[in-house]
């Protein structure tokens, strides 16, 4: 008799995780198909092209802001914490490859990425919640508008095309806030530090890498936004779960597809 | 919002973005400062490169002249082909000798080109007869180990041999055998 009962309960278990299982897969494939409608009707989108200058406006110049204030901040912290080991080694002229390349490679597309998450992607879900739950989708597709043209595909064109100068203006902050730390502050060489930086951050393997990072997390950043908008239960909660659910998710596919991006980009 | 207003800052916010990456490729990356003009290569074949690296340095008097292009494995005579790619502003003697350092003590390594004093130029595609290979830390010191060694060896034999050199001066041995024996 007890044993039937451990049985049923493990069996109980079992379901209940196939059944998590099966909704992931099943959301997955949803916000898929929802990645390519957005892909397919932004032509579409794109005749109306003022919509997606709109959303560049909301996504990508109100989070400059932010963005400039903690690139300078990150950068001045990295020359001030790189200093301090360095100068042990008597090598305090490396300074500017080290918070060059840092910002470049790394802190530069995937700060971004987080802060990115944080300022446009909440705005986005909330945005597309509410405008769910007062049924203005709806209302959009009685009036044989589009939905997808008109809403999605402007908001994911802006949010991929924000991401790249977003990265690109971080960076280049961080190291003028790096110099500002090293060079006048500390006393490293100018120019060591500027030639130092030069023969040692490339073109193709670091500029360019960190602009491919920040344009595939612009894709899943605004992709991920946008799905939890348009998926979110028409209620006050539900619209508020579903921004919480943009920010964890968003930050920790960033992270993953960091790595995933850094291991596929290593020279050996 | 007006939408010239919108326009406007949007243009504004691209330009930013246009600027900081030209900042970034000019002014941090090597986009200016590895721009060689026209080049000729030159092969040159060394026994052992260390860890010399494709777009490695050329210098010559210190001065950057051209990149490494490439580094094979020659099977034929066991030796690595290094492909050279030279600016055709500086034309070098044809017996030049290339040598790989290391910049610093453990820096980078490099090839040197230190020029000779033949009348004719190396041109595309020839060959660098006179190399000196990178230097191995560990055949240096193995060397180095070896070459003590033996000297502690050959005073110890001098020790042993020379009291019965003068044992054989006393018993009116030939005495030109002692230059001999002391060394």
């Amino acid at each position: 008799m007890t044993q039937s009962n451990l049985l049923a309960s493990i069996a109980n278990e079992l379901r209940g995780i196939g059944h998590r299982m099966i909704e992931r897969t099943w959301r997955l494939g949803v916000g898929a198909r929802l990645f390519a409608l957005a892909i397919i009707y932004s032509g579409e989108s794109f005749k109306r092209f003022h919509l997606t200058l709109r959303e560049i406006y909301f996504t990508g110049v109100m989070s400059l802001l932010i963005i400039v204030v903690s690139a300078f901040f990150v950068g001045m912290v990295l020359a001030l914490q790189g200093y301090n080991t360095l100068q042990k080694y008597g090598s305090s002229e490396a300074i500017g490859v080290l918070v060059a390349l840092a910002l470049v490679r790394e802190l530069g597309p995937v700060v971004t990425a987080l802060l990115f998450a944080g300022r446009a992607g909440t705005a986005i879900t909330a945005e597309i919640g509410l405008m769910k739950a007062t049924e203005q989708l709806s209302a959009m597709e009685m009036m044989a508008v589009n939905p997808i043209a008109r809403v999605i595909a402007p908001r994911f064109w802006a949010g991929v095309i924000s991401m790249p100068i977003l990265a690109s203006i971080f960076s280049m902050v961080g190291i003028l806030g790096g110099y500002l730390v090293a060079v006048p502050l500390i006393g490293v060489d100018d120019g060591a530090f500027w030639s130092q930086m030069q023969a040692n951050v490339d073109f193709r393997l670091d500029i360019v890498n960190g602009l491919i990072k920040s344009f595939v997390f612009g894709v899943a950043c605004t992709m991920i936004a946008l799905f939890e908008g348009f998926d979110a239960p028409p209620t006050a909660e539900g619209v508020s779960r579903a921004t919480t659910r943009t920010v964890v998710i968003s930050s920790l596919t960033v992270l993953a597809l960091d790595f995933v991006l850094t291991s596929f980009m290593m020279v050996v | 919002m007006d939408r010239t207003t919108i326009d406007l800052w949007v243009g504004i916010f691209v330009a930013l973005g246009f600027a900081a990456l030209l900042g970034l490729a000019m002014k941090v990356g090597n986009l200016t400062s590895s721009k060689i003009g026209p080049t000729y290569s030159v092969t040159a074949a060394f026994e052992n490169v260390g860890s010399l690296k494709p777009n490695a340095p050329v210098k010559s008097a210190g001065v950057v002249v051209g990149r490494v292009e490439s580094i094979v494995f020659n099977s034929a005579d066991y030796e690595a082909v290094v492909t050279i790619k030279i600016d055709k502003r500086y034309a070098f003697p044809a017996d030049t000798f290339a040598n790989i350092y290391t910049a610093g003590l453990l820096g980078e390594q490099y090839v040197g080109l230190e020029a000779g004093g033949d009348e004719v130029v190396l041109k595309n595609g020839d060959k660098i007869a006179k190399t000196q290979d990178a230097i191995v830390l560990e055949k240096m010191i193995s060397q180095f180990l070896f070459s003590k060694a033996s000297e502690t060896d050959a005073k110890s034999e001098a020790k042993a041999t020379a009291p019965s050199a003068v044992t054989n001066e006393l018993k009116g041995g030939k005495s030109t055998e002692i230059g001999d024996v002391a060394f």
